[in-house]
């Protein structure tokens, strides 16, 4: 099952599709056949998993939890250690496997957008790498936000444009990048940081992020004899998510548990949290659930970590809402802040905030657990960029 | 199937089409009603009527400003299905909606598509609705009477150019150059060939859009292409007027001097 999705149109049910500008169909085309022959074509998957290995750092590791475990008292915690990565998130296994493409198609020139400055920071990471020309779009108040990640990107090579329109956050970054794509489409490769966007690039994401459950699977028959209990990630677009979920979905004794942004609460209009709030619309080229007001203006979304800070979400996500294999939660801007911190007193690891939006939801939600389950965190990422938002909402 | 659009095409002649775009509610409702009586007096064919969206992709930074001021000022879409209606008691000139899909979905579609033609719309064109996406749309809009304007681009194939052509009714738009819409674009022989090419391909009339500025750029592009979209050097115009009276002036006589140089050729 999990292998035929999307069908050919690019659909997860009724999710996704390509609603791009005609302008655009010819690259979503072009790169549909690329990834096609690369996937069939074993030197692509050696050198794609050589640069996993020696570049990236994989596997990651598996870490258990163990003074968490003992402070929430109830289940086994273990960590799936995408901190752990080359430029600290689970990012650049996605970069890593599109630079690839971009190469193989021949293209002189990346776009990325970014939101926390991890994407970003992951495709300059691979462009340095690989030698291209290389400009991120990022959202004014990111920049500000997030301005170590703007200061790593500048170093490695990047040309970082900051976006001024509308939220000033991801979301605007995205269609500025859009926008630059459909200006410069022949030579440009669009490096799509999330489980988002046109066909077939949600496909395409949660490929090359698809080795985080594989190696999770691989890791928990050697350490429990079998698959984990539960698995628990943050969504945003929700790449991480479906990397850590894709291997397991066909298992359906492992449950799955996604967490959105509540920012300031549901209650209120400042949340960045669709799967719970919105309802299907498009954005930024695909089907999936949304925030939009009657009159179908996109909301401005709310979230304290910028990664998280989007109205949309991949559209499988979408699908596997409404198939109700994933089961999605919410934590505020609030609960993620105390995660953040007890986590890094506890384990000695500083999350990323948006990771701490998941290690939040099992500390609000830990009683619904047994003692004997096995949960898997997917620790998306390291907190070391959300300093300066740490010591702003300390003051 | 027979509507204003439809009409407009058949009685052509040699007459080309010369089609403005305001977007709604930029600097208001009320003065948009004015420019689109201003290009009428100005002796233009159609007339599209862009929905402000909050993330307007294909649109450059004209479109994009005028789309976040109408909406700042807090444009619903009730006010320009109303204004629309109000244009119908005086006037019979051809209405296009421009808007992106959201809008759609969030009204519904069945709903959205019969509301536009009740109150007097004659055609839609959505830039992030390409042929594969359009089933439903298409199928509505037929019944509805509305006349669904599909986008060409240069990077289309033959195979999508002939796709784009079997499916549309009334007219295609011809986006000038790879890109999103703005004034001033720099159109070259590639330009000229690719329009060539689609006069030769294509059995619909077709305009060409994205980047027209003057007079000079309407008479090139209309060599082979049947008309010319202008849209976001009229927001320039109408931002850079210093009362809102001088720039329902300046519209009409900018528009004046493009049809002059399109011909005055009167329609058959």
């Amino acid at each position: 099952m999990a292998n035929k999705r999307p069908d050919s149109k690019g659909r997860f049910g009724a999710y996704g599709g390509r609603y791009v500008p005609e302008t655009v169909i010819f690259a979503l085309d072009e790169l549909t056949e690329c990834y096609k022959s690369a996937k069939k074509d074993k030197a692509f998957k050696k050198e794609f998993e050589s640069f996993l290995k020696d570049f990236v750092g994989r596997p990651s590791p598996f870490y258990f939890a163990e003074r968490f475990t003992k402070y929430l008292g109830g289940p086994q915690i273990y960590f799936k250690r995408e901190d752990c990565n080359h430029t600290g998130a689970h990012k650049i296994n996605n970069t890593v496997g599109q630079i690839l493409l971009a190469k193989r198609m021949n293209k002189k020139r990346i776009i990325a957008e970014t939101g926390a400055g991890q994407h970003g920071l992951a495709t300059a990471t691979v462009c340095a790498r690989f030698g291209f020309k290389c400009v991120i779009y990022m959202g004014e108040e990111d920049v500000v936000r997030q301005r170590a990640n703007v200061e790593k990107m500048r170093l490695l090579g990047a040309e970082v444009v900051p976006v001024l329109s509308g939220s000033k956050t991801l979301k605007d970054a995205t269609s500025e990048a859009l926008r630059d794509w459909v200006t410069n489409i022949k030579d440009t490769f669009y490096i799509i940081g999330s489980v988002v966007g046109p066909h077939p690039y949600p496909m395409i994401v949660k490929d090359f992020q698809s080795v985080i459950g594989k190696e999770t699977k691989k890791e928990s028959q050697k350490r429990f004899g079998k698959a984990p209990d539960v698995l628990i990630a943050s969504v945003g677009g929700g790449s991480n998510a479906i990397g850590m979920f894709d291997e397991f979905i066909d298992n359906k004794k492992v449950k799955l548990i996604g967490v959105e942004a509540a920012g300031h609460g549901l209650n209120t209009k400042m949340h960045a949290a669709p799967l719970t709030k919105g309802k299907p619309g498009v954005l930024h080229g695909s089907y999936s659930y949304l925030v939009y007001d009657e009159d179908g203006q996109v909301m401005l979304p709310h979230s304290i970590s910028a990664g998280l800070d989007y109205p949309g979400i991949g559209p499988e996500h979408s699908y596997l809402k409404d198939i109700k294999r994933v089961v999605y939660e919410s934590v505020t801007d609030k609960q993620a802040l105390h995660a953040f911190k007890l986590v890094s007193k506890l384990e000695g690891i500083i999350p990323a905030l948006e990771t701490s939006h998941a290690l939040a939801y099992i500390i609000k939600a830990k009683k619904k657990f047994k003692k004997n389950q096995n949960i898997v965190i997917c620790f998306s990422g390291r907190g070391d960029k959300d300093m300066d938002i740490i010591l702003k909402s300390d003051s | 199937m027979q509507n204003r659009i439809t009409k407009c095409l058949d009685s052509l002649g040699k007459r080309k089409l010369l089609i403005p775009f305001f977007t709604a509610g930029f600097p208001s409702i009320k003065m948009t009603e004015e420019y689109i009586k201003a290009a009428e007096s100005a002796g233009v064919d159609l007339i599209e009527i862009g929905l402000p969206f909050s993330d307007p992709m294909a649109d450059g930074p004209e479109v994009q400003y005028a789309s976040k001021l109408s909406l700042d000022n807090n444009l619903k879409l009730k006010d320009v299905f109303t204004m629309v209606e109000r244009i119908r008691k005086y006037s019979d000139i051809p209405l296009l909606f421009m808007n992106y899909v959201n809008p759609i979905i969030a009204v519904g579609e069945k709903k959205f598509l019969t509301m536009a033609a009740n109150v007097g719309i004659d055609g839609l064109i959505i830039p992030d609705l390409p042929v594969e996406e359009s089933t439903s749309v298409k199928e509505i809009a037929d019944k509805v009477g509305l006349s669904l304007t599909y986008l060409a681009s240069p990077t289309s194939s033959a195979e999508r150019i002939q796709m784009i052509d079997k499916i549309t009714t009334g007219f295609i738009y011809a986006v000038t150059v790879a890109g999103v819409t703005g004034a001033n674009k720099k159109f070259s022989k590639k330009t000229d060939d690719y329009l060539k090419m689609l006069k030769s391909q294509l059995n619909h009339k077709f305009v060409a859009g994205f980047g027209v500025s003057n007079s000079n750029d309407a008479k090139r592009l209309t060599k082979y292409s049947d008309g010319v979209v202008i849209g976001s050097k009229l927001i320039q115009t109408i931002r850079e007027a210093k009362t809102e009276k001088s720039s329902v002036l300046k519209i009409e006589k900018f528009l004046k001097d493009i049809r002059k140089t399109l011909s005055l050729a009167k329609r058959k």
